[in-house]
């Protein structure tokens, strides 16, 4: 799993890469919290566009950020889920917790 | 009971080998022809399963985990994970969403209700002390809802 990070003003862009699942997840969190706490971010904004697997451990990961987010006062977007992942976002009310951004590209749609 | 193709592994209970889980899962699978989805849900599956072995049955600590997976008649995949960690005291209260006991850990709580969404059945087997095994399966080639 690579992590890249965009700061742009108030706004930290984590773009995921790779399989999220219990053993991927502690070190992303350890890496995300780091960047939390550097920045200090009004939103951060998972982008998941090249994320291939995500199980329930990611949801764990979203849920602790969403608890730190919400002591910093900010909010959390998950940008570009897969069909799959969307799914299991879904499926845990996650859209209560963070606002999802799904745009597939018109071929898929048409 | 019958089967077609079956596939046994025993691995130590470390995080690293949920990726090997589903990386055999995916090559035990691919024969069968399953659906983009099938496959999707069913790597989904057995990572909560074994996550669930390594995090609540071993608690982190070491042992082994195994695995069985067989192709039955009309194209019913069945799993079976099983643990000889700590056992679940309650299985019904750690069936509830939400419910996890490593709060400490941040897990979700929501392993068996994925496992739940994404088989036709699931059962869970499971003696303090001694272990737990959970069984699976899901006909390939149904309909399943959304997307």
């Amino acid at each position: 799993m690579q992590l890249h990070y965009d700061i742009n003003k108030n706004q930290l862009l984590v773009l995921l890469d790779g399989e999220i699942d219990h053993h991927s997840s502690n070190q992303i969190r350890t890496e995300i919290d780091t960047a939390i706490y550097a920045h200090m971010p009004r939103t951060l904004i998972f982008d998941f566009q090249n994320v291939t697997f995500m199980d329930s451990s990611g949801i764990g990961l979203i849920m602790g950020r969403h608890k730190i987010l919400r002591n910093l006062d900010s909010e959390i977007i998950i940008k570009q889920p897969s069909p799959q992942i969307a799914r299991i976002l879904r499926l845990s009310s996650m859209d209560r917790l963070a606002e999802i951004q799904i745009n597939y590209p018109e071929e898929v749609i048409s | 009971m019958k089967f077609t193709n079956e596939f046994k592994c025993v691995f130590p209970a470390v995080s690293a080998n949920e990726a090997l889980a589903r990386a055999s899962l995916s090559a035990f699978l691919i024969p069968a022809d399953p659906t983009a989805q099938e496959l999707a849900d069913l790597r989904t599956v057995i990572s909560e399963a074994v996550t669930n072995a390594i995090v609540h049955g071993y608690r982190n600590s070491s042992g082994e985990v195994s695995i069985c997976l067989r192709m039955l008649p009309d194209r019913v995949l069945y799993i079976r994970v099983s643990d000889k960690g700590c056992g679940i005291p309650d299985i019904q209260k750690a069936m509830e969403p939400l419910y996890t006991s490593v709060p400490e850990e941040e897990r979700a709580g929501l392993g068996f209700a994925i496992m739940q969404e994404f088989t036709d059945n699931l059962h869970v087997r499971s003696t303090p002390n001694h272990g737990t095994t959970l069984t699976m399966r899901r006909k390939l080639g149904q309909i399943y809802a959304e997307e």
